[in-house]
């Protein structure tokens, strides 16, 4: 079942050494090393809703961005409405193609002098080309991302461990701000966003300074029930919060209007693919991903085919048991005759067929503080 | 450690011979690296399996792995309480975990079985 040789090969994050002394199991996820779980997926899953969870994300890409045409370039990267994003916050859009696929799926965080452009870790050579090639001669990019360590702190009590650990100001960004500071005396900056459905911040730094921060939050937040967690809770935190992965939700053939997307294009900027996806959002796309519920126990899987009555309709994308609802979930590109909300489906799962209900994509919101 | 009663397969499922009935389950290493276990497809009383033959399949958090019957014979019992509590497998796999029992099953056909020895060194534990 496991594979030694292929470890040999790849990349590790600053913290390996610190994953594999908390027993954690290690998988090849986006060329990296990563740990999938520690104590176990559901353990991890439930810490993060109701207490908070420690993740390494530093197989993610860091792209800056600056100059003088810096802005006007991603304008014309992006359907996010970038050129309206002040100083200190950030914005989720996707690099689209001419033909509305999405490049990848990003966050813009803007400050004062320059845009930090957080990429998934199996894109960053794909962005880099992408971005490259399109670049004018005004603007400057840099890739950070062999440099730049990255760890998210999710969950309810992700604020109050903050606030022991961070400068002022820190725990009190706002939804989606950005800002430089210090957490345990450490220059980083710190996003409060996060990929859970949980309030939460995303913290970029010097590899150096890794570890320092993650057994600083692991001590500091034993009182809170802090838990590591890693990319198995990772995906069913996001699957319930209705968040997008690159390659399941997203990819270079699909629009963000069919991916349910289409409240994240806001530009009226001349952007790639615009005249697709425009007319998409006015005129509705035949297809569109959509949220299932399983009647049963049965899990639907990435791939598997679903029905409305002999008719096949669509693909599942994405699909796992989900801990915080009792039951699996998955989303599914789905013909849109075929889309309405609480229409039964079924997915066909080992020759058989299942029921599932169709919903909004978000299965889990958190209750508003 | 691996129980030493038991003889095993490659593909990590273990039989307990009593008589002619055999009680069939996943081994704690398959377990351990499964993680989470979510589900088990079980099969129906009175299917008569075939060595190697597919009988079921067990799904963690991640992944979706069939199962194999390590012996032929009739099912007279599978263990519906996995249904509730699939969790058992990773608690106690070799005990309340179990998955089916089949009757009629040949030790002829547990010849190229594992003893726990081959076992124990197939997972380098």
């Amino acid at each position: 079942m496991s594979n030694p040789t292929a470890a040999e090969t790849l990349k590790q994050t600053p913290l390996h050494g610190a994953h594999v002394a908390l027993g954690a199991r290690m998988v090849p996820f986006g060329g990296w090393d990563m740990p999938v779980q520690y104590s176990g997926i559901i353990e991890e899953h439930h810490a993060v809703r109701k207490a908070v969870g420690l993740f390494d994300v530093s197989h993610m890409g860091e792209f800056y961005v600056s100059g003088e045409g810096a802005a006007a370039f991603l304008a014309r990267m992006v359907p996010g409405d970038v050129l309206n994003l002040p100083v200190g916050k950030c914005l989720y859009t996707q690099f689209t193609r001419p033909t509305g696929g999405v490049v990848d799926d990003t966050i813009i965080c803007r400050f004062a002098d320059r845009f930090l452009l957080v990429v998934n870790a199996s894109n960053i050579d794909k962005d880099w080309a992408w971005l490259s090639e399109h670049k004018p001669f005004d603007v400057t990019l840099e890739n950070e991302s062999p440099e730049t360590a990255m760890i998210a702190l999710q969950g309810p009590h992700a604020e109050a461990l903050m606030r022991e650990a961070a400068t002022p100001g820190i725990a009190e960004l706002p939804f989606f701000g950005v800002a430089l500071g210090k957490v345990f005396g450490v220059d980083v900056a710190v996003s409060r966003t996060g990929y859970t459905g949980e309030d939460g911040f995303e913290i970029y730094l010097p590899n150096a300074y890794a570890e320092r921060l993650w057994h600083g939050f692991l001590a500091a937040g034993e009182s809170y029930g802090i838990r590591p967690a890693g990319l198995g809770a990772r995906d069913t935190l996001r699957l319930e919060a209705g968040l997008p992965l690159y390659g399941h939700e997203l990819n270079d053939e699909t629009t963000p209007v069919e991916s349910s997307l289409a409240w994240t294009v806001k530009s009226e900027a001349d952007y790639l693919g615009k005249d697709v996806i425009a007319r998409q959002k006015a005129e509705g796309a035949s297809k569109k991903l959509v949220g299932l519920t399983m009647q049963g126990k049965q899990i639907a899987r990435e791939g598997y085919l679903v029905f409305s009555g002999d008719r096949q309709v669509g693909t599942v994308a994405s699909g796992a048991p989900s801990p915080t609802l009792g039951a699996p979930i998955a989303t599914a590109f789905v013909a849109a005759d075929a889309a309405g909300l609480g229409t039964t489906l079924e997915v066909e799962i080992r020759g058989k067929r299942f029921g599932a209900t169709v919903g909004r994509t978000a299965f889990y919101r958190r209750a508003k503080a | 450690m691996i129980p030493q009663d038991l003889k095993y397969t490659k593909s990590h499922e273990y039989v307990r011979l009593s008589g002619d009935e055999a009680t069939i389950g996943i081994t704690d290493f398959a377990a351990e690296q499964l993680g989470d276990v979510v589900f088990v497809e079980l099969p129906e009383v009175g299917r008569v399996l075939k060595k190697g033959e597919s009988f079921g399949v067990i799904e963690s958090v991640k992944a979706v792995s069939d199962l194999y019957s390590p012996i032929g014979g009739t099912v007279v019992a599978i263990n519906e309480s996995l249904n509730d509590e699939p969790s058992a497998i990773n608690e106690d796999g070799y005990g309340d975990g179990w998955i089916i029992k089949l009757q009629a099953a040949s030790e002829a056909d547990l010849a190229d079985a594992l003893t726990p020895e081959q076992y124990q060194a197939l997972i380098g534990a």
